[in-house]
């Protein structure tokens, strides 16, 4: 009885243990991740006005905003997230549905870890190779493509790995209907996992629009931008937002640094802003 | 009549009959692209390196001078190598006890009110850029932590211990363990947020049953729910330590970039990624080449780390 006893206190003590360090840890990642929302928020509002949105990149000293970067940004996110939404889709399905567990599906789905996780820089100086140097100039299609392949990754493992959590059942009596696997994975599989595609998809979007290494050697960055003819800009280099923020946080001046950290905030913000849109999305579609 | 009623049914062919191989084709086409994306790099950065790596052998690994000087180039990468190496291990062992006991509070003793609010937040943050993080160290932490640790622990490390060599360095607030732990605050959310997810996952009845035979919540953790979610823990946990080894913009604002063997925590280094960054857009020649070779290291050290977890996940058993 006495041992037994013993071993009750032992277990309840570590327990406790246990619990006092979990809460502990979850009060200091809270505190320090606050720490940096507030900095992020309060220097940030500090730095905006609305200039921000309707002038273009400053040399020190003088006025101006960020409207080339965001839209820089927004045009090279946009055309990544397409590529990437297409080959990362198609290429989870392959992963799911039709590779199984052959050799080459083994091999594809390893080395797509490989890229999820490969440092976006790398990805940077493969695209520089690639799309910069034989043409030239740095371009914001280099930006988007290197984007792409930063996202492409992410979107083809969570799309495999939600087709794989839909029940065979589903998929047996889809085909038992006397549909062609296509029909039934479009039908019903991609329908099924629409929600979990989407949380990939905006993973995806949340690590791109951020990303500042890859585009260092692809966009490069540009004060100036052709706003009547985007496709053209599209073909120069091109103003982001990340870039412009790392350049100016490292300048001296202090007008830059406020910029940057407007930038900063903007970032933040609108990663957050489309990410809770896309959560109250998601609830929505898993609850009809 | 009769005939048409005994005549086997007539099988139609499924509408979209005729896609099918053309929709795998188009799967197949995708995943390959992803595979030849991997080469690509893979090649473009061995035909970028070749030049630097010819010329200096294993002496770019080894050597410690950094000399872009034309007129005696010197590359040898064992200043960033290291560096890179050094601020990921210790970003990992910092973040990942802390990313655990966060996702193990949220799972298993928060209180219903709490959880979902915390929880979002966890998830919200993961997604806030590197480049925020960074910023973030270089105005705010760096001070702050050269006041507040670095001039403290220089002043109370006994003269000729270990702990002096460990802490030497300029306490200007950026450096080695500067730059770890704003790798590792920045990989927290991101491990918690998984783990959680992973967490999450265990069926009820698992938890339950585990309660219902008399264990405590840190059995149930330790014994029944992370071996349950195993696999895909120790895959977050290597997701967590690739975005760390390769990570550019967290690092880059607040490690200091010195090329040099860095002599300790506080002393001012590099890592590949931030020296690339630093440094490609204004290179040319061999220094490229030097460059680029060291993307060469950082993608194999990268795929060590990945293909070593894949063995582990192959054999649990063997863990």
């Amino acid at each position: 009885m006495a041992v037994s006893a013993r071993r009750v206190a032992t277990r309840r003590i570590s327990n406790v243990i246990f619990v006092a360090f979990c809460c502990l840890f979850t009060v200091l990642a809270l505190t320090a991740l606050a720490a940096i929302l507030y900095s992020l928020i309060v220097q940030g509002l500090g730095g905006m006005n609305l200039d921000v949105f309707t002038k273009d990149t400053p040399a020190a000293g003088t006025a101006g905003g960020l409207r080339n970067a965001i839209v820089g940004s927004i045009l090279m996110a946009s055309l990544g997230m397409v590529i990437a939404l297409a080959v990362g889709i198609m290429a989870g399905t392959w992963l799911a549905e039709y590779a199984g567990e052959s050799q080459f599906g083994n091999v594809v789905r390893f080395l797509n870890d490989v890229l999820l996780s490969a440092p976006s820089i790398l990805v940077g100086l493969f695209v520089y190779y690639i799309l910069v140097k034989p043409f030239g100039s740095f371009s914001g299609i280099a930006g988007g493509v290197a984007l792409a392949l930063l996202a492409a990754p992410v979107i083809t493992r969570t799309t495999e790995d939600v087709l794989k959590l839909q029940p065979i059942a589903m998929r047996e009596s889809g085909v038992a209907l006397g549909s062609p696997v296509w029909h039934v994975i479009r039908e019903i599989l991609w329908r099924g996992s629409a929600s979990g595609i989407l949380t990939g998809a905006l993973l995806a979007f949340a690590r791109v629009s951020g990303e500042t290494a890859p585009l260092l050697f692809t966009a490069l960055g540009n004060q100036f931008m052709d706003w009547k003819h985007l496709g053209r800009a599209m073909t120069e280099p091109m103003a982001s937002l990340p870039v412009v923020i790392f350049q100016d946080a490292l300048t001296p001046y202090p007008d830059l640094n406020r910029l940057a950290w407007a930038g900063a905030l903007l970032i933040a913000a609108s990663v957050l802003a489309v990410t809770l849109i896309a959560r109250a999305f998601a609830k929505e579609s898993s609850r009809s | 009549m009769s005939n048409a009623l005994n005549a086997p049914p007539r099988r139609t062919t499924p509408r979209g009959f005729h896609i099918e191989p053309i929709f795998e084709m188009l799967c197949f086409a995708a995943a390959t692209a992803l595979l030849a994306a991997l080469g690509g790099v893979l090649v473009s950065l061995v035909i970028g390196g070749w030049p630097a790596l010819s010329k200096f052998g294993f002496g770019f690994i080894t050597g410690v001078t950094w000399d872009p000087n034309p007129d005696h180039e010197v590359y040898g990468a064992a200043g960033p190598i290291i560096g890179t190496l050094i601020t990921s291990a210790v970003a990992l062992a910092m973040a990942l006890p802390i990313a655990g006991g966060v996702a193990f509070f949220l799972v298993e003793l928060c209180p219903p009110i709490l959880r979902r609010p915390i929880g979002t937040a966890v998830e919200l943050l993961a997604g806030i850029p590197s480049i925020v993080y960074g910023m973030w160290g270089l105005f705010v932490f760096a001070p702050l932590f050269a006041k507040n640790i670095e001039m403290p622990l220089m002043a109370a490390a006994p003269v000729g211990s270990v702990w002096e060599t460990l802490f030497s360095g300029i306490p200007n607030g950026s450096g080695i363990l500067a730059a770890s732990i704003i790798l590792a605050i920045m990989i927290l959310p991101f491990m918690a947020a998984t783990l959680r997810e992973l967490l999450n996952t265990v069926p009820a009845q698992v938890r339950e049953s585990a309660y219902g035979l008399g264990a405590t919540t840190a059995e149930v953790v330790m014994s029944v729910t992370l071996p349950y979610v195993r696999r895909g823990a120790i895959g977050a946990v290597m997701l967590g330590l690739g975005r760390a080894l390769g990570e550019t913009m967290a690092v880059t604002f607040i490690i200091g970039n010195s090329h040099g063997f860095p002599k300790g925590l506080f002393d001012s280094g590099s890592t590949i990624a931030s020296t690339i960054a630093n440094e490609f857009n204004e290179a040319s020649g061999l220094q490229s080449a030097a460059l680029i070779a060291l993307g060469l290291v950082l993608f194999v050290i990268t795929f060590i780390v990945l293909a070593l977890a894949r063995l582990l996940l192959r054999n649990p058993a063997k863990v």
